[in-house]
């Protein structure tokens, strides 16, 4: 431990602006400042106006950047800075885990601006790609409205408090801060919770890709192809050049363009249509296999390659729509609340607004799936503690403009061709003619589908056909395709960017369903290694293979009830996905408030409390409807008990399920279903009454609580604490550059 | 010479590639060795394929999650 010199040879600069010139700084308001955030705010004001109140024939997609870009500049620099000082209270003095504990490994002071690219690729992902797509059933306001301002009052500040407490905490993560604050019980529960919660995440996400890629040859091949690139990469990488990501990541990507471009000539061919063309159940099979395999096959042959690979993918295609949209401009006709806004029988995703869209959009304006990343990686590669305002309020806000993209791509289509895709077979019976129908007999305004609007459609993104491609990710592909193709390449290029659209989500989903797998497995090991020993030792491969099979066998067991659900699969198991990431945000913001109460801090308090009793609320609420309603199409248990009473009666058909087997699917599934919904909110209420408990505590006695943090340790070490830099922090920044590089401190510890 | 005729597009060039690396990790060689340097002085780093694989072994015994 040599690294702290007792007397350091040469006066270095502090490591932070003081704070009362820091504070001053804030608080000048010159005249051009004040001029661009009146500016930014009209402008705010003027897009939320036009979205609210225009009912004319159709509204431009602008009007939905503006309002949304505004909202986040307006809530960064004066609600997140207000959380700053009154909740976080960081010390730009203190050294932060990656400066004290460096290791040249995780723990690494990184610069903030690269921190917060490697922090978004992280958390963002399928999630705010899909879900804004089902929502957008009742129209746009409901969705543009809770994604928007869930986000600056939720989900931001998730993500920020998280992030800044594990970092005080040495990145401890949100399951070792549950035990340290709730105490055993809670800290089990929201163990248990995570660990159960991340199963159907991925089971849901895989069904999200095999719906995109069911009798769909294109993307079975090109999809297919991206592992033996990614095993290519990772050989190039371990054998050939190591250390060349950026080169091999060009390579991939290249090939990547070849394997869709490649893939309208197999899908064309006989022999490639033959053998590329599968049914549903069987791309699921592939997936749970291939699922089994990548988790025990070694990081660097093809998780570290793919996802070198999918990060350029995210990073591209999500500055590629930005920027299209923007460009393009598409007018939108979907009305700001559709006739599903008022009724519980929408045919994409049942249930009432209040509580179903906050839960359709999870992921995008909360995310409890964040909370583990926020307090994993990014913690240990802080360089300033102020920074984490900019990375992680910053990064949600980020994936929150994600989500209005996808909104944007999803409500830039015709609404009929949008609710022949994403009704379930069940519904459309699965033909153009049966599916124009049944769209047509919805008695919605504005829409008159014609048959050869959906099989030109189909022809132009090179789809057999698009009726019932629920799921979300195929209608976000032809929303994309929409966009993309009047900016570039016409009608002709509309089957790439479809299958460009579907591969990159394909990617990231295959990312973190192989992710996911490996995470729970050594959740897994680490809780029966309490009992039996010898599941501790991670690389001891019995254990690991056993386990790894359990959790495939889990989110597989899921997969394939969704695949070959009687009732369409995504409409009845996305709720669930919902409702569990955000029983899992609710979890994240109940350990949250236990911390902030035991710092005595009860004044604002409400910060917290506010937005963890609304998810709280709205997600029991749905959980207590999935279980309890009377009403079928929304009630699990409801639907299980007229399905298992059909079957009493020797009744041979029932509703969508024609036949006896389909009759019994539908019991067990709900039947899962119900379980899995009773399961996630007894566990999440039992973590949100230990917080509270442990927050009355804190307040009966103050001082009490054990403090939890890491010791303060002077940091030596300089950088901004924003993403601008202010001037007292160029002046800083110019004396630190003054000093001698032989005599800037070093960080970290040695071995 | 492209890059002696536009010095301001090298720079941004260089920059984008700075900012790529960081962001995907492609710079963690680089960053092991400054850091040895600074920790370990007179004691020889880990060569880069070795440094590599090392780094890939430590990721199968310490999974990350990716989001959803």
């Amino acid at each position: 431990m040599s690294e702290h010199p007792s007397t350091p040879p040469l006066e270095l600069p502090p490591s932070a602006v003081a704070p009362d010139v820091a504070e001053a700084e804030e608080r000048r308001w010159t005249p051009g400042k004040i001029v661009l955030w009146a500016a930014i705010s009209l402008l705010g004001a003027v897009a939320w106006s036009v979205l609210a109140i225009s009912r004319g024939e159709t509204i431009n997609a602008i009007w939905f950047v503006f309002a949304a870009v505004c909202t986040y500049l307006v809530f960064y620099r004066f609600y997140a800075k207000y959380i700053e000082r009154k909740i976080a209270r960081p010390d730009d003095s203190r050294a932060t885990p990656a400066e004290y504990n460096s290791n040249g490994r995780d723990f690494m002071p990184t610069d903030r601006r690269v921190l917060f690219g490697h922090h978004f690729a992280a958390i963002a992902g399928a999630g705010p790609l899909v879900g804004p797509v089902l929502a957008a059933q009742m129209g746009y306001l409901p969705g543009t409205i809770w994604i928007i301002v869930g986000v600056v009052f939720a989900g931001a500040v998730q993500d920020y408090l998280v992030l800044f407490f594990s970092m005080r905490r040495g990145g401890r993560s949100l399951g070792q801060m549950a035990r340290e604050e709730l105490g055993l019980i809670g800290g089990t529960a929201a163990l248990i919770a995570t660990l159960a919660i991340m199963i159907i995440i991925v089971a849901i996400l895989a069904l999200v890709v095999v719906n995109a890629l069911g009798e769909s040859a294109w993307g079975v091949y090109s999809v297919a192809l991206t592992i033996p690139i990614a095993l290519f990469m990772g050989c190039y990488l371990r054998f050939i050049r190591p250390g060349k990501v950026l080169e091999i990541s060009i390579i991939g990507f290249i090939l990547l363009m070849f394997a869709i471009i490649s893939g309208r000539w197999v899908a064309e061919s006989d022999l490639g249509s033959a053998l590329f063309h599968l049914d549903r159940p069987v791309i699921a099979w592939s997936i749970i296999v291939y699922g089994f395999i990548a988790a025990i096959l070694p990081v660097w042959l093809l998780l570290a390659p793919r996802d070198y690979l999918s990060t350029f993918m995210k990073i591209g295609v999500i500055g590629l729509l930005a920027v299209a949209i923007i460009i393009v401009r598409p007018t939108i006709s979907v009305p700001a609340f559709s006739e599903y806004a008022g009724r519980a029988d929408g045919p994409v995703v049942a249930g009432s607004l209040f509580p179903f869209l906050f839960v359709t959009i999870a992921c995008g304006a909360l995310s409890g799936f964040h909370a583990l990343i926020a307090s994993g990686t990014t913690p240990k590669m802080v360089e300033k503690e102020k920074q984490t305002r900019f990375l992680g309020y910053g990064g949600m806000l980020m994936e929150s403009f994600v989500a209005i993209m996808a909104l944007v791509a999803a409500i830039s289509i015709d609404r009929g061709v949008y609710f022949a895709m994403n009704s379930s077979a069940a519904s459309t019976g699965g033909t153009v003619e049966s599916a124009v129908a049944f769209v047509n007999s919805l008695g919605l305004t504005g829409v008159h589908l014609t048959p050869n609007m959906l099989t030109d459609l189909a022809a132009n993104v090179g789809e057999e056909s698009i009726v019932s491609r629920t799921g979300g990710a195929p209608t976000l592909a032809v929303g994309i395709a929409h966009i993309m193709h009047q900016w570039f390449g016409g009608t002709a290029m509309m089957g790439f960017w479809y299958h460009f659209a579907i591969m990159f989500e394909a990617l990231f989903i295959l990312t973190a369903v192989d992710a996911g797998t490996r995470v729970a497995r050594f959740m897994l090991q680490d809780t029966i290694g309490n009992f039996i020993p010898k599941f501790k030792d991670t690389s001891w491969r019995p254990g690991a293979w056993l386990c790894t099979a359990i959790m495939v066998a889990g989110w597989g067991y899921i997969l394939i009830l969704g695949v070959t659900d009687p009732l369409g699969g995504i409409n009845t198991f996305f709720p669930l996905f919902g409702i569990a990431n955000q029983l899992l945000a609710a979890i994240a913001l109940a350990v949250v408030l236990a911390i902030v109460a035991k710092r005595g801090n009860f004044r604002y308090l409400w910060i917290v409390a506010v937005p963890l009793a609304f998810t709280a609320v709205i997600t029991i609420w749905a959980s207590w409807e999935k279980i309890f309603s009377p009403v079928a199409k929304v009630g699990y248990w409801a639907q299980h008990n007229s399905f298992k009473e059909a079957l009493d009666q020797g009744k041979e058909s029932f509703g969508t399920a024609k036949n006896v087997e389909a009759m019994e699917a539908v019991v067990r599934n709900t039947g899962v279903q119900g379980t899995l919904s009773i399961v996630f909110v007894v566990l999440s209420i039992i973590v949100i009454v230990t917080a509270i408990m442990a927050t009355i505590r804190a307040y009966r006695a103050p001082g009490t609580a054990t403090d939890t943090e890491d010791p303060r340790v002077e940091s030596r070490i300089y950088a901004p604490s924003g993403i601008i830099t202010s001037p007292a922090e160029k002046e800083l920044e110019a004396r630190w550059k003054d000093v001698p590089a032989d005599q800037l401190p070093t960080t970290g510890i040695g071995h | 010479m492209a890059s002696a005729l536009f010095p301001a597009v090298h720079r941004s060039l260089g920059k984008v590639r700075w900012y790529l690396e960081g962001m995907m990790g492609a710079d963690a060689y680089r960053r092991y060795v400054d850091h040895h340097a600074a920790t370990h002085p007179g004691c020889a780093p880990m060569s880069e394929r070795q440094f590599w694989r090392d780094k890939y072994d430590w990721e199968e015994r310490n999974p990350q999650g990716r989001c959803c």
